[in-house]
């Protein structure tokens, strides 16, 4: 299977190329809409580039608090929970991942049985609410803390440490917490980038639990705001059906929406790049099983 | 596999002292290693655990303020009152549907976009197309939803501009019960199709290359030997993943249908996540609301145990 080119991969890379564009195009869209004037918009709504810069839509949002407020809860959330659950799974995942520990399996029955079935909405809700979690954002922390599967992620690639390290440090009189933190931590570097990232990308783009458990303004994440940012001006447009010239009269124009939108995926899109090499090393070890 | 090779150190068990001690002693050596484990456990008891135990509100006329324990108890009158429920119905059909076309259309992209991706030669381009394929996983329903709604809108949107362009009528795309589906599984193609291939090219990188140096000898062109090495060689991953979703076919998502739902589509877009919010949530009916959340806790369960069944029964390995 050397370099020679068929026809076939001609056609191949054509697709593979129709796919970049289906994912890319509409990033390219939404960033140069949020950089253009509404006019220019509404001349030439598929554009990837403008014509005319502006940064109007930007400078309307930096002006409104809630911006602000709902950055920094969000940035709290996702911060806090990436950090305490990292914690959890490491500690969790560490004896499981010993070889015959008694009591294992009925651990590992008693997490999995909480992928399969769950009390549902509202005994969640109750239990949130004794707790004095509701309208707080630790109730957004709390909530997303702990998951079988990524624990069992992490504990997948533990096994794969080769036992004479932990029996080495053993004989050498070092504790569990040691091993753990600084001989299996270390070495499990690419599986906890990985879970880290999903822990870290869900939490930042909750939106759910958001809905369920906070209430007021000084306590909204980022999605709500962006919620209220577009819906804002949809609900507008469903009223004026489809009048043209109601549009203009809409709370927020589609530029600030788009603007709203670039502010809220670009953290994501900025890391992206530099941790998608992790990831994919650690879901690939994680979830292949041998 | 390369584990058993290193069965010769000191304490094959892979735990501080071997098991044959007795189970006190055992715990005691070992405690460091159950109290690593008692946070999580505690985690479980209360937030998942716990809410199990809340599912009585159910049978209850469940009332915020007396709580859990004061509030009365109706036995299956919330039960009744759901079963008699036209909308329940509409609801259960809609998490069907939704699902099944989902997993119709949706499931079987990953499989090709992996296959095909299996075939490009140069690895720059192929490493290229992989990380623009992930992208849209990491971006949240809210933004995807506020692109849709502003891409299908009647009143300037991007599509409806092309259709206008191109000589056609305006269509009121989330303004009609017809579109919804089709809008959802497209949505859903977009955003999971890249990140779902992972694991069937994970899958893939497992396949011996000699088998395909073997059969490029042996003259199988390039169709056959997609046909015959690598679409056999990563089916039971086909299998486990469409096992998954089969469990979950109930279960649709709150942030994928919330947004776009609205009073003109939602004889198709009302699913078990967003009727058992705005029963429970918005209207204050937490035990009818729980009612309907145990029904789809229970059948979701019988679901995958059922589905896990069938995959074992298959020779599959299952899921545990």
């Amino acid at each position: 299977m050397k370099n020679k080119m068929y026809f076939f991969d001609y056609v191949n890379i054509v697709l593979m190329l129709l796919v970049i564009v289906v994912t890319l195009y509409p990033f390219l869209n939404v960033a140069a809409v949020s950089f253009t004037t509404y006019e220019e918009y509404l001349m030439k709504p598929m554009m990837v580039w403008p014509d005319e810069w502006t940064t109007t839509a930007y400078r309307t949002l930096i002006g409104k608090p809630s911006l602000w407020t709902s950055y920094a809860n969000t940035i709290f959330i996702t911060a806090v929970t990436t950090i305490l659950s990292i914690l959890l799974y490491l500690v969790t995942a560490y004896p499981l991942s010993r070889k015959n520990l008694r009591g294992k399996s009925g651990i590992m029955t008693y997490m999995v049985f909480t992928m399969m079935f769950s009390g549902g909405l509202i005994p969640t809700f109750y239990v949130v609410k004794m707790l004095g979690l509701y309208n707080s954002l630790w109730a957004i922390v709390l909530t997303a803390l702990f998951s079988t599967y990524n624990v069992t992620l992490v504990k997948n690639f533990m096994e794969s440490i080769p036992d004479s390290l932990i029996e080495a440090a053993r004989i050498d009189g070092a504790s569990e917490f040691y091993i753990l933190f600084k001989i299996i931590a270390p070495l499990s570097k690419a599986i906890v980038a990985t879970v880290a990232m999903f822990v870290a990308v869900g939490q930042w783009n909750s939106y759910a639990t958001s809905i369920y458990y906070l209430k007021d303004t000084s306590k909204w994440t980022l999605a709500l705001f962006l919620r209220e940012i577009i819906l804002g001006s949809s609900i507008t447009d469903v009223i004026s059906g489809s009048g043209k010239d109601m549009m203009q009269e809409t709370v927020n124009p589609i530029t600030i929406q788009y603007a709203a939108l670039i502010i809220t995926v670009l953290p994501i899109l900025a890391v992206y790049p530099f941790v998608q090499k992790y990831f994919v090393k650690g879901m690939m070890v994680g979830s292949v099983k041998e | 596999m390369g584990k058993q090779k290193k069965i010769a150190v000191t304490y094959p068990e892979g735990v501080y002292v071997a098991p044959q001690k007795s189970l006190f002693k055992y715990i005691i050596t070992n405690k460091w290693l159950y109290l690593m484990l008692l946070p999580a456990v505690l985690y479980l008891l209360i937030f998942n655990y716990l809410p199990m135990f809340g599912i009585v509100i159910a049978f209850q006329d469940f009332n915020m303020v007396k709580g859990i324990f004061k509030s009365e108890l109706i036995g299956f009158e919330n039960f009744m009152l759901l079963f008699k429920e036209v909308r329940f119905y509409e609801v259960f059909r809609n998490s069907i549907v939704l699902s099944f076309y989902n997993l119709v259309f949706g499931f079987p992209m990953p499989v090709i976009l992996a296959v095909l991706l299996n075939e490009i030669k140069q690895d720059f381009f192929k490493r290229f197309v992989q990380t623009v394929s992930y992208l849209p996983h990491f971006i949240s329903w809210v933004v995807i939803a506020g692109m849709l709604m502003n891409y299908l809108a009647t009143s300037n949107g991007l599509v409806n501009f092309v259709i206008e362009k191109l000589g056609g009528e305006k269509i009121p795309f989330l303004m009609s019960p017809k579109y919804f589906r089709g809008i959802m599984v497209v949505a859903n193609i977009w955003k999971t199709t890249g990140w779902s291939s992972i694991v069937y090219l994970a899958a893939m990188s497992n396949l011996d290359q000699q088998v395909y140096e073997a059969a490029l000898i042996d003259g199988a062109n390039r169709f056959q030997r997609m046909r015959y090495i690598t679409i056999p060689g990563i089916m039971s991953t086909i299998i486990t993943v469409l096992i998954l979703n089969m469990g979950s076919i109930l279960n649709n998502g709150f942030e994928q249908v919330f947004m776009l739902q609205n009073t003109m589509n939602l004889e198709v877009s009302e699913v078990f996540e967003t009727y058992t919010y705005k029963q429970g949530l918005m209207l204050g009916n937490f035990g009818y609301s729980t009612a309907v959340g145990l029904f789809k806790s229970v059948v979701s369960f019988v679901l995958v145990m059922g589905t896990n069944y069938v995959a074992r029964k298959f020779g599959q390995k299952g899921l545990w």
